[in-house]
C-alpha cells in the first residue's frame, strides 16, 4: 500500500523521465489536450504532404477529419502511429503531454494509441488470438502491469466478442488471413476493443464496406465510446458519420486543416463536395 | 590430392567392392564448384582438413539430449552404434531394426543394398560411404505391418580427442502395404567439428506408407553430408519433413524415384541459416510411372553471414503421363551479409502433366512489421512472429499432430536462439 510520505519522497527525489511509460505524467485534461498536434509538417520521399497541421483532441471526444484524396489523411494516421519513412520537418505532436514523435510505434501503442488500418495486413500462419495476446501483454509489460494468462485473456476476448456481436471463429483464424474487406475492418475494431486504447485513429475504416458492414463496424465503435476514450475518424465520405456521430469535423486539404466545425460541416461537404475548399488552399489564401 | 582423402587412404583397409569404390573416389577427388551439383557449396575448407576414424566403442556421451526421445530408438555416437544408449523396447511385431554392424555379420542377403554402385564422378561422398560405412540402421517392415508410434534414429556428435570422420549407411525398407513413422535426429552434445557422411536408402513397396522426419540440429562446427535415395513402387506414399537448423556445413541430397504408378511424394522442409552456417538442400525427384505426384514445400531463412542453397529439381520422364508436380520455395533474406540461392528446375518429357513451381527470395515485409509494432509488439517479437509464421507451412505436412507439435517446438527453439532480440 502506498502511503502519503512515500509519494512526497518520490516527488522530492525522482527526476521525472517524461518519456518513461512506467511513470505517466499526472494528466490534467484542463491543462493538456490528450492529443495536441501543432503546425506539423511531414515529408515523404522528398515530397511535403502535411504542411502545418494543427489539431487538439480531448478525452471522450470524437473528431472527424475529412478531405479529398491526396490531402494527407492516411499520412496523418501513419505519422501519429510512427511508421518509418515519414520525416517530420517542423512542428510537434504530443500525447498526454509526452512527445509522441520521439516514441517507437510499440511505445505509442503502450501509451494508449491505436491505429485502425485502412488496409489491415494479412499475416498467414499467425493465430489471431495468439497475436492479440502477445500484443496485449507486450503493452501491459511496457506499462509495468501484470500480464494475463491464456485463460484470463480468453475470458476478456469473449466478452469483447459479445459486445461487438462477433462470431468466435475469428479467434482461431490467421490474422486477417483470407478475410473479406468487411471482416478485416471488423477485426480491426475487435483489436481496438481488446487493446482498449485511449485514442483510436480510424483510417478510412469505411472504405470498401457495404452498408451493412459499415453499420456493423460503426456499432462496434459506438459501443467503445467512453468519456475517457477519444476517436479520430479519418474519412473521405460523410456516410460513416451518419453512424458515428462526431463532436467536431475538420476539413483536411493540401496538408492542413482548412476548416473546422460541428457535425453540420460534414453535411455541407456532402452537399457541396470538396470543390469549394479549393479557394482556401490557393497560394494567396494560405498564410505561411 | 587432398588432405582429407590422404588421411582417409591411410586408414583404409577394405577389399573387393569397398576397395573399388574408394579407388573411384580417389580418382575423381572432391567435387569443385565447377561441378554443376556443387556450384554453390565449396568443399575447399573440408578438403584441407584431416580426421581420425570414428572409434568403437565410442566416447562417453552427455545423454541429456536423449531424454525427450522415447524408445524404440537406435543411437549412433559419431556414426557408431551405441547399444547402451539405444533402446529397442516397444518395437512392433514385424518390424526389424538392427545396427548395420550386426547385419554385416549375418546373412549377406540382409546387406545386399550395400552393393549399389555410384557411377557419377561427383558422387564422391556416396563412394566414400560405400568404402567406409560399417554402421547405420537397417530397418525392415514386413508386409502389411503398421507401426504405431514413431521410431527414432539418433545421430549424436560427441566431442572426441580429435575431430572424427564417420560414414554411416541406413536402410529403411517397407514391404507391401506396410506403414511406419521414422524420426531421424542429428545433434551435438558439445563442441566438436566432426565430419559425418550419411547415406540412407528408402525402399517403399506397393502401397507402403512412410512418414519420415529429419531434424538436423548439429553443433555449429559440424560438417554433415547426407544423401537419401528413395524408390517408391505403385501407390506408395512417402511423406517427409526436413529441418535444417544446425551444423556449420550441411548438405542434403534427396533423390526420389517415383517408379510405380500412383506413387506420391510429399516432401517439405525448412532451412534456417544464421551465423556463418552453410546449408545446401538439393532435391531430385523423378516421375517415371504414370499418375505419380510430388508436392514440395520448402522455406529458407538466411541471417548474419550465412548462406542457404536450395535446388528443387523435378524431372517428368517420357511416359509418366498424368503426373502432378508442385514445388513452392520461398526464402527470407534477413541480413545484407547473407545469401540465398534458390533454383527450381522442372524438366518435362511427358504429355498431359500438371506442373507448377515457384521460388522467391524476399525480405521481411515492412508493412507487416509496422502493423505488429503498432499493436505493441517489440521489433524482436514482431520479427520472431513473422519468421515463425513463415516457417510454419512446411511443418504441417506430416498430418500427425504430435509430430507437428515436436517439429514446431524445434523450430521455435532454434528461432528463439537465432533471431536477435
Amino acid at each position: 500500500m502506498r502511503r502519503a510520505h512515500d509519494v512526497t519522497h518520490r516527488a522530492r527525489s525522482a527526476r521525472y523521465d517524461f518519456n518513461d511509460p512506467r511513470f505517466p505524467i499526472p494528466y490534467f485534461p484542463a491543462l493538456h489536450p490528450m492529443l495536441k498536434i501543432d503546425n506539423l509538417h511531414v515529408r515523404i520521399a522528398g515530397k511535403d504532404i502535411l504542411k502545418g497541421l494543427t489539431l487538439e483532441v480531448q478525452p471522450g471526444q470524437v473528431h472527424a477529419v475529412m478531405g479529398p484524396n491526396g490531402a494527407g489523411k492516411s499520412t496523418l494516421g501513419y505519422v501519429l502511429a510512427g511508421r518509418e519513412g515519414y520525416e517530420v520537418t517542423q512542428g510537434s505532436a504530443t500525447f498526454e503531454g509526452r512527445d509522441l514523435l520521439a516514441l517507437e510505434p510499440e511505445e505509442r501503442a503502450a501509451a494508449g494509441l491505436f491505429l485502425a488500418f485502412q488496409y489491415p495486413v494479412e499475416i498467414p500462419g499467425v493465430n489471431n488470438t495468439y497475436f492479440l495476446r502477445a500484443a496485449f501483454n507486450a503493452q501491459r509489460k511496457a506499462r509495468g502491469e501484470a500480464e494475463l494468462d491464456s485463460m484470463q485473456f480468453l475470458r476478456r476476448v469473449r466478452e469483447k466478442l459479445q459486445v461487438l456481436h462477433l462470431k468466435d471463429d475469428l479467434l482461431q483464424r490467421g490474422v486477417n488471413e483470407g478475410f473479406s474487406g468487411g471482416e478485416k475492418k471488423r477485426n480491426e475494431i475487435f483489436q481496438l476493443a481488446v487493446l482498449e486504447p485511449k485514442l483510436a485513429i480510424l483510417d478510412e475504416t469505411d472504405s470498401g464496406l457495404d452498408i451493412d458492414a459499415l453499420r456493423n463496424v460503426a456499432d462496434g465503435v459506438n459501443a467503445l465510446r467512453s468519456p475517457e476514450r477519444a476517436f479520430l475518424v479519418v474519412t473521405h465520405y460523410q456516410r460513416l458519420l451518419d453512424y458515428i456521430k462526431p463532436d467536431f469535423v475538420h476539413v483536411l486539404a493540401d496538408g492542413r486543416i482548412v476548416e473546422s466545425g460541428g457535425p453540420e460541416l460534414a453535411l455541407e461537404l456532402e452537399e457541396h463536395g470538396y470543390a469549394w475548399i479549393k479557394d482556401r488552399i490557393a497560394p494567396g489564401a494560405v498564410a505561411r | 590430392m587432398s588432405a582429407l582423402l590422404d588421411a582417409l587412404a591411410a586408414e583404409f583397409h577394405g577389399e573387393g567392392a569397398r576397395r573399388e569404390a574408394f579407388a573411384a573416389a580417389l580418382a575423381s577427388g572432391l567435387p569443385t564448384k565447377r561441378a554443376e551439383r556443387w556450384k554453390y557449396t565449396s568443399l575447399h575448407a573440408l578438403e584441407q582438413r584431416t580426421f581420425t576414424p570414428s572409434a568403437s566403442p565410442s566416447v562417453p556421451v552427455d545423454a541429456t539430449g536423449l531424454a525427450g526421445i522415447p524408445a524404440p530408438r537406435l543411437v549412433f555416437v559419431n556414426g557408431r552404434f551405441d547399444g547402451a544408449l539405444s533402446d529397442e523396447r516397444g518395437l512392433p511385431e514385424g518390424v526389424s531394426l538392427r545396427p548395420l554392424a550386426a547385419s554385416l555379420e549375418g546373412d549377406p542377403r540382409e546387406t545386399a543394398f550395400l552393393a549399389r554402385r555410384f557411377d557419377d564422378t561427383d558422387e564422391v561422398f556416396a563412394r566414400l560411404n560405400a568404402a567406409f560405412a560399417h554402421d547405420g540402421a537397417v530397418l525392415r517392415v514386413a508386409d502389411g505391418v503398421h507401426g504405431d508410434g514413431p521410431l527414432h534414429l539418433v545421430f549424436l556428435g560427441a566431442p572426441a580427442a580429435a575431430d572424427v570422420a564417420w560414414h554411416a549407411r541406413n536402410l529403411i525398407e517397407l514391404r507391401r502395404g506396410a506403414s511406419l513413422t521414422v524420426v531421424e535426429h542429428h545433434f551435438g552434445t558439445g563442441g566438436h567439428a566432426h565430419f559425418g557422411n550419411l547415406l540412407t536408402h528408402v525402399h517403399l513397396a506397393a502401397g507402403a506408407r512412410l512418414l519420415h522426419a529429419r531434424v538436423q540440429h548439429e553443433g555449429t562446427g559440424a560438417t554433415l553430408i547426407a544423401r537419401t535415395d528413395a524408390v517408391l513402387a505403385r501407390e506408395a506414399e512417402y511423406r517427409r519433413v526436413d529441418l535444417e537448423l544446425g551444423a556449420g556445413l550441411s548438405r542434403h541430397e534427396l533423390n526420389v524415384r517415383l517408379e510405380g504408378g500412383g506413387a506420391r511424394l510429399l516432401a517439405n522442409g525448412v532451412l534456417l541459416a544464421d551465423g556463418s552456417r552453410h546449408l545446401d538442400t538439393r532435391l531430385c525427384v523423378e516421375h517415371i510411372a504414370r499418375d505419380t505426384s510430388c508436392d514440395l514445400v520448402w522455406r529458407g531463412l538466411a541471417a548474419d553471414r550465412s548462406r542457404a542453397v536450395f535446388h528443387g529439381g523435378i524431372t517428368i520422364r517420357a511416359g509418366a503421363d498424368g503426373s502432378d508436380a508442385r514445388l513452392s520455395n520461398k526464402n527470407l533474406l534477413l541480413s545484407e551479409g547473407a545469401e540465398i540461392d534458390a533454383q527450381p528446375v522442372l524438366e518435362i518429357h511427358a504429355d498431359e502433366v500438371k506442373a507448377a513451381h515457384g521460388a522467391t527470395v524476399g525480405r521481411l515485409d515492412e508493412t507487416a512489421m509496422f502493423y505488429l509494432r503498432s499493436r505493441g509488439l517489440s521489433v524482436a517479437d514482431a520479427r520472431r512472429l513473422l519468421i515463425g509464421a513463415f516457417c510454419r507451412e512446411p511443418l504441417r505436412a506430416p498430418g500427425d499432430a504430435a509430430l507437428v507439435t515436436m517439429l514446431e517446438a524445434r523450430v521455435e527453439a532454434a528461432l528463439a536462439a537465432s533471431v536477435p532480440a
